[in-house]
């Protein structure tokens, strides 16, 4: 099953960066430690609504609240109970993906703005909840000072950890991408009636598509969780998903390293412009106004297309 | 095989389809004749669940399959193809018959097995044997309409179907790619033993490949014969045939 993986080209390159990054807390400062660890979380989230928006063709406009069921999930778990801790790492992507289940199967009976109007709708009652039951959740306080096991004590400890998640996530959704599984789901969002022709039950596979999105998402909040040790509702808000969402066309949406490198490019544009004004979303409107303008593929879809003109057709489809 | 009943689909206050009546024997090749919006092809989606019909009975071995969605009609064994060009453009010409090929092998839902180790051989055997074995790793989107029309056919064929059925499928074809199709649905036809249900405009193609002939007008079926009793039928060669 892995041998796919193992002889692709880019396998080669993912395991070079993948040591580059592990050396990383020996050579710069924690500060920047902390910013990679972010970035990988992100990441996770932006691949994970990628799988639906990019490949599965969906209006999955409100993403960010799985991510945030997911870490409100945990932080319940080790805050309001007695259970082992890891009884919380697996409640959060559980939790997010069951979620995930019951919001997908209202969705999947609409199309295209009604699914995303719906979403936005059922997800925003979450929000809601979140928001204001403060005996539960903290209200708009969020839950700070979540305790985690003594592996994860320094914030080294949880790069690692953060990391070694997000590279055997990024393992699975590549394997999940290219069987027959995400194959039909990508011949789903280029031709739905087609689909339903050739006898497969488009709604159902687009539930579980949302089902393993969503997954992802919950083991996204739980790095943040670890990573953060709080959890605030604006990560189940409408402008979170947006911003996800906008990770995943800056990348480039029909590639599948695209929305790690938009998130990347997000985050830093928020911790480095953002240090000198406020308004750095400014920034992040005109590189995206020019984006869709000079590269629709996005900035991965762009890169690829030049290497691939440069190889010149040497092999067709890179693995990225 | 098929028999479809006295049918009739309306759209607001428009009736396509009022009384259809047709029957496909199994391992004849039929089709369905008429001018232009006579409702050949709302016949058609009426049969394979992409519409439902308001009265009437569709029967597929004997059980009626009126108004179940066309996944579920799919899987009893009618695939089709599409008058307007309906692939997956974007995909390889090798995945596009191959994503019919894993549903028919119940094999969509598979994670964690990589797609292009899973029915290779089928998929290249339909590739074959309607003559796109060449173009397999082309961009489905990228071929000449023609090649994309047969591409409909080979589609339908992953579904490995008893009964499929072709809506107009030379539509906008050169007369030379035409006549290739038509050689390519008589060989089906004998070599896989499949029952073909198909609406042609040209009367010639028509009349040499099928072993009944259903004539529609404005919605209503007027008669299903022989080629022959089709020709002689004076009532056809007035509506229809221009008297010829």
């Amino acid at each position: 099953m892995f041998k796919s993986i193992v002889h692709s080209r880019g396998s080669g390159i993912a395991l070079a960066l993948l040591i580059l990054l592990a050396l990383l807390p020996l050579i710069v400062p924690r500060f920047f430690v902390y910013i990679f660890a972010l970035i990988y979380v992100t990441s996770l989230l932006a691949m994970s609504l990628n799988l639906v928006v990019g490949h599965g063709g969906m209006f999955q406009f409100h993403h960010g609240v799985f991510y945030g069921v997911g870490a409100y999930a945990m932080a319940l778990v080790v805050t309001k109970t007695s259970w082992p801790l890891w009884i919380g790492f697996v409640a959060g992507p559980l939790v997010a993906a069951t979620v995930g289940l019951l919001i997908g199967w209202f969705c999947v009976r609409l199309t295209r703005l009604y699914f995303a109007m719906l979403q936005i709708s059922l997800g925003s009652l979450i929000w809601a909840v979140v928001f204001r039951w403060y005996k539960f959740t903290g209200g708009d306080d969020g839950i700070h000072g979540i305790h985690m096991p003594p592996f994860l004590a320094s914030l080294n400890h949880s790069y690692y950890f953060i990391l070694v998640v997000l590279a055997i996530s990024l393992v699975l959704m590549y394997l999940i991408l290219k069987s027959p599984f995400g194959a039909t789901l990508q011949a789903i969002r280029d031709n739905p009636q087609r689909c339903e022709a050739v006898g497969i039950h488009v709604r159902r596979h687009q539930l579980y598509a949302i089902v393993i999105a969503t997954f992802f998402a919950g083991i996204a909040g739980v790095l943040f969780v670890v990573l953060e040790r709080s959890v605030f509702p604006e990560m189940l808000f409408w402008v979170m998903s947006l911003e996800i969402l906008i990770m995943c066309l800056l990348g480039g949406w029909f590639t599948f390293a695209g929305p790690m490198l938009g998130a990347a490019i997000t985050v830093g544009l928020r911790t480095f412009v953002g240090r000198y004004t406020e308004y750095w979303t400014l920034i992040l409107g005109i590189i995206l106004i020019l984006l869709i303008f000079f590269l629709p593929d996005g900035v991965m879809g762009f890169l690829l297309k030049t290497f691939r003109s440069q190889a010149k057709e040497g092999s067709e489809r890179s693995p990225l | 095989m098929l028999r479809v009943e006295g049918v009739v689909k309306s759209f607001d206050d428009f009736t396509a389809v009022d009384g259809a009546y047709l029957t496909v024997e199994r391992g004849e090749t039929v089709a369905v004749i008429g001018p232009n919006g006579a409702g050949k092809t709302t016949l058609f989606n009426l049969i394979t669940g992409h519409l439902k019909q308001d009265s009437g009975k569709i029967l597929f071995k004997g059980e009626a399959i009126g108004g179940l969605p066309p996944y579920h009609i799919c899987r009893k064994g009618i695939a089709r193809s599409f008058q307007i060009v309906n692939i997956f453009p974007r995909l390889t010409v090798f995945e596009n018959v191959q994503v019919a090929v894993h549903c028919q092998q119940r094999r969509s839902s598979t994670l964690f097995r990589p797609a292009h180790t899973i029915a290779v051989k089928e998929t290249r055997d339909i590739l074959e044997s309607v003559g796109l074995s060449g173009q397999t790793r082309n961009v489905a989107g990228s071929l000449s309409h023609g090649d994309q029309k047969v591409l409909e056919i080979a589609i339908a064929l992953g579904n490995e179907p008893e009964l499929l059925i072709l809506d107009e499928p030379t539509a906008g074809m050169s007369p030379e790619e035409t006549w290739t199709t038509i050689e390519l649905v008589k060989r089906l036809a004998l070599m896989r033993g499949l029952t073909i249900l198909f609406c042609e405009h040209d009367m010639e193609i028509v009349f040499s490949i099928a072993q009944s002939i259903m004539v529609m007008h404005q919605g209503r079926t007027l008669v299903q014969g022989t080629p022959e009793e089709i020709r002689n039928n004076s009532f056809v060669r007035e509506a229809y045939l221009g008297g010829a």
